[in-house]
């Protein structure tokens, strides 16, 4: 048990969480990450879907690395994410209806995400089932905050909620407060990811000098 | 007629694929540091894109749908697998004939071009045609209802993407001679440019012919 939680094992999960993360330093998978996140809610389910499918594609990729033909791996690899991604849309499809309306062909686009392709080609191919699922988790999740917190703030300062709940009170409304429709355009996701990278490099320094 | 040049002025202003739903940022991003390779990157994403929506729309009506050789059947479950493999499969192709037929093309194109196969933009522009199929030609000018519409979508895309990149990397390299504050060079004052070039292209929103 403490060899599946050794020191090397935690780095692996925690690195992409903050110093190596998938969208901020690593630049990766940006196309969905501004597209799902005008809410909280599909942010939240597609940062979850993308951490499963990074997590078995990174397992399934690792148990059967040796016998993947290096010319054709990256048809191989293509294969086996598009299979996950086919069995999360129609789970989203029986369970989350409204959120898979929602996330239209974004949940499609996971297949050419290149946190997947990256991680799979850069990790899985070389490490163990375990480390790769830990790789997988640990990007996924990585991923994932980054969309809440871009989420959270296109929501609350778009439409005054969090989750479909009202945060800003009727009071302010009344005292002339007026919600930014701007939030809610495609133009201020990208400017909104611009500063979260802003604040995220200035705080852990910059890893691209 | 009048359907497709509307359909083709629509999705190169305003349904762009990188301002209006952020589709191959990856690429995009990585790639914006001089006009002549990002105008290159954007003949060869066109012309896999000429060639991909088109098969795809074949296979998706003529295979996938209730209707087609399979006769009641629905298969569009399998349409995440088969559009993927159809795209990696034509970029091998396209490879082979531009490298056979043009190797100065092959020369110049010749890092991006196996790169396209997880461009998002390719598989964004197939899922969405796969959704604009159901809308009415008569009611509505972002439908696909024949293959010569969705050639036609297919080149207006294209061509909003090389606007994109090629108008990117002109700003990119005139900010070579500012002075943008440390964590928010490179990556960050890129997005918030990306950001206000998609400002402008919202002035297009509801541009009808």
């Amino acid at each position: 048990m403490s060899k599946l939680f050794s020191k090397e094992n935690r780095k692996v999960f925690t690195e992409p969480l903050n110093f190596n993360n998938p969208i901020v330093v690593q630049v990766l998978g940006i196309c969905s990450a501004l597209a799902v996140t005008s809410q909280l809610e599909p942010a939240i389910v597609m940062g979850l879907s993308v951490t499963v499918i990074t997590a078995f594609a990174g397992v399934i990729i690792s148990l059967i690395r040796k016998t993947i033909p290096t010319r054709i791996r990256i048809i191989i690899q293509l294969v086996v994410v598009a299979t996950l991604v086919t069995i999360v849309s129609m789970v989203l499809k029986a369970f989350a209806y409204d959120v898979s309306v929602q996330l239209s062909v974004y949940v499609g686009l996971i297949i050419t995400n290149c946190i997947l392709m990256g991680r799979l080609e850069a990790f899985s191919m070389m490490n163990g089932p375990w480390e790769s699922f830990l790789d997988g988790v640990g990007n996924g999740l990585g991923y994932a905050w980054i969309l809440v917190v871009v989420g959270a703030a296109r929501e609350l300062l778009g439409a005054g909620t969090l989750l479909g709940f009202q945060i800003v009170p009727e009071v302010a409304y009344e005292a002339g407060y007026v919600n930014n429709g701007m939030m809610t355009m495609p133009a201020m996701a990208l400017i909104l990811v611009g500063v979260v990278i802003w604040v995220q490099r200035a705080v852990c320094g910059d890893k691209e000098k | 007629m009048e359907h497709a040049l509307s359909l083709f002025v629509r999705s190169i202003f305003v349904d762009n694929m990188i301002f209006a739903f952020f589709l191959g940022m990856c690429s995009y991003l990585a790639v914006s540091k001089n006009v002549k390779t990002s105008f290159g990157l954007g003949v060869a994403v066109t012309f896999v894109l000429l060639v991909t929506v088109p098969v795809d729309y074949l296979l998706q009506t003529k295979i996938l749908a209730p209707g087609g050789i399979f006769g009641a059947v629905d298969l569009t479950y399998l349409s995440f697998i088969l559009f993927i493999a159809v795209i990696a499969g034509i970029v091998q192709l396209v490879e082979m004939i531009v490298e056979r037929f043009s190797p100065a093309l092959y020369g110049a194109l010749g890092i991006f071009l196996p790169l396209i196969a997880v461009n998002c933009a390719i598989m964004g522009a197939s899922l969405f045609m796969q959704q604009r199929i159901q809308m009415d030609p008569a009611t509505s000018s972002q439908a696909i209802g024949s293959i010569g519409d969705a050639f036609v979508y297919a080149l207006g895309s294209g061509i909003g993407w090389i606007l994109a990149i090629v108008g990117l990397a002109a700003i990119n390299e005139k900010m070579a001679y500012t002075d943008v504050p440390r964590p928010l060079q490179g990556l960050g004052i890129t997005f918030i440019t990306v950001g206000l070039m998609a400002m402008a292209f919202m002035c297009f929103s509801g541009l009808n012919i």
